[in-house]
């Protein structure tokens, strides 16, 4: 339902030759892959490998220099209308939590505000209250703390918060951006069990960006590797053994020889 | 806890706000508090000692000093609020446009305050009221003109730290309207820097206000102003030198507490600050 054709995407360069010099820096490079409905992409690489920049371009928050993001066949980037409907199916859930909820509101505004998005989409209006009570219960919080400020919740609490908000808007499509890698193993594991929980009840599609391999084995359908900003390999989880691409191999086996040293 | 009851825990803030509130309102109330008529002028009682029926003391002209104290109220007070409104104003209106819409605008906001941070403050002022004439208004025009480009700068700092955070980045994401995010994000955000701002800019303004009728170029002379009083004081200093003591205090004390108003609204505003 998502397609990537040949992103190319550059920033101004930090150095440049001249005062008003024009070097840009490119960051990805020709990036076409597609995403199937239901779904879930993980997009793998390390720090710098244009992962994050892939995010925001898939949000619609970065235009890119070349290509287009196809979202069920019609072009997102240069309309009006096909960014508000990526607006309408997309919703994202970021690594850090400390900045991901404003620090002045409390959790039911702040899942409030996606429920907002819904009642602008679907013009009614549902009980506030008793939607974020079934929000929260869902992402396993208890309703009592719709009345707490983020710095009050704990890390894995805060970020289930941001899981909720995401899903409050009733969106199609979630972006994960390294939305697990700031939790600790074992929180990690549980907020993976329920996003893979909420899939199945919600009929969602992943876009899962992580540099932890692990994560992705465990939660994806297909993973895609992501190296200097080209992509290396696109294969399904299943068969990620028999990659035949350099880079994605040599990630793997540091990740085996990791396992077999423990 | 809600932003009222962080406010009446905070002591500091209660104290500062009541005791402005109270100056205030006895700026408001002078014809009723003060005990002799500001403009009545005795001369064979000029320099008089505290007395109960002068319990400050008379100045050159034999006018009451505690009269003229609490009338000053109102010229000092109101200009030093207007100036502030005035700059704070003009300052996150531009501050905020060039924060959050960046490219070609910002550049032009910020070229212009870079211009207006080049000149020394205290000489534009004096420019600005030598062009205009020696007026109040025209004193507020010059303190606003000089001083929104501080504010325009700070608050642009503001709004940038805030404009790429991830719950902005959410909003936008979603599709929330722009408003939502600047009415309910940037805006309540950049408040605490706001408050904090404002009240400090209170004090600079009542300095600079008494600077400028201390000079002869703010407010006139009849008009009991507290730095005009400053100025007179000053023409008597050798023979009478506790005239000044009370104007001076007054300004000292006020000054000092708008800005620890200002530490305190800081506090009030952030909801991460755990009450002691």
């Amino acid at each position: 339902m998502l397609e990537f054709q040949n992103i190319c995407v550059s920033f101004p360069s930090e150095r440049q030759d001249r005062i008003f010099g024009k070097i840009r820096q490119q960051v990805l490079f020709d990036v076409s892959f597609n995403v199937r409905k239901g779904s879930c992409l993980g997009i793998l690489g390390e720090s710098g490998s244009g992962k994050s920049t892939l995010g925001r371009v898939l949000c619609g928050l970065l235009k890119p220099d070349r290509g287009q993001v196809l979202l069920d066949g019609k072009p997102v980037y240069g309309s009006r209308a096909g960014k508000r409907s990526l607006q309408n199916k997309l919703s994202v859930v970021f690594q850090d939590y400390t900045t991901s909820a404003n620090p002045r509101f409390r959790v039911k505004d702040i899942i409030g505000e996606g429920l907002k998005v819904r009642e602008r989409r679907e013009g009614e209006k549902p009980d506030r209250e008793k939607e974020t009570a079934a929000l929260l219960r869902m992402v396993g919080l208890p309703p009592e703390f719709s009345d707490r400020f983020p710095h009050e919740l704990s890390g894995g609490q805060l970020q289930r918060m941001c899981i909720a908000r995401a899903v409050a808007c009733r969106p199609q499509i979630i972006l994960f951006d390294e939305a697990v890698s700031s939790l600790d193993a074992h929180t990690q594991v549980q907020v993976m069990d329920l996003l893979r929980e909420l899939k199945e009840k919600l009929d969602l599609t992943y876009v899962f960006i992580t540099h932890n391999l692990t994560s992705v084995t465990y939660l994806c359908d297909d993973v895609l590797f992501l190296y200097q900003g080209k992509v290396t390999e696109h294969l399904s989880v299943e068969n990620i053994g028999r990659t035949a691409d350099p880079y994605a191999g040599k990630l793997l086996e540091s990740i085996v020889m990791f396992e077999e040293a423990k | 806890m809600n932003l009222g009851k962080r406010f009446l825990h905070n002591r500091t803030a209660v104290a500062t706000a009541l005791f402005v509130l109270l100056i205030a309102l006895a700026g408001v109330c002078a014809p009723v508090l003060a005990p002799n008529d500001p403009y009545a002028t005795d001369i064979l009682n000029k320099f008089a000692d505290y007395s109960l029926q002068y319990p400050l003391g008379t100045d050159q002209l034999g006018r009451c000093v505690l009269s003229r104290l609490i009338y000053g109220i109102r010229p000092t007070l109101g200009l030093a609020m207007v100036t502030m409104f005035g700059t704070i104003g003009l300052g996150a209106l531009l501050g905020i446009t060039a924060g959050y819409f960046r490219g070609i605008t910002e550049e032009v906001i910020m070229r212009l305050v870079d211009v207006m941070l080049s000149f020394p403050s205290q000489i534009m002022v004096f420019a600005v009221v030598a062009l205009l004439g020696v007026s109040v208004q025209n004193v507020i025009i010059a303190n606003v003109f000089i001083k929104w480009a501080w504010y325009a700068r700070m608050i642009r700092t503001g709004v940038m730290q805030y404009r790429d955070c991830n719950f902005v980045r959410f909003s936008r994401c979603v599709g929330m309207p722009e408003r939502f995010i600047l009415f309910r994000h940037l805006l309540p955000s950049i408040t605490s820097d706001l408050a904090v701002l404002a009240s400090l800019d209170v004090g600079w303004a009542i300095i600079n206000i008494s600077t400028l009728s201390f000079l002869g170029l703010g407010v006139q002379a009849p008009t009991p102003e507290w730095g005009a009083m400053l100025n007179e004081a000053k023409e008597v200093l050798t023979s009478n030198p506790v005239q000044m003591i009370a104007p001076g205090a007054a300004i000292v004390t006020l000054v000092c507490c708008f800005n620890l108003m200002g530490d305190a609204l800081r506090d009030v505003l952030d909801p991460k600050e755990v009450e002691g």
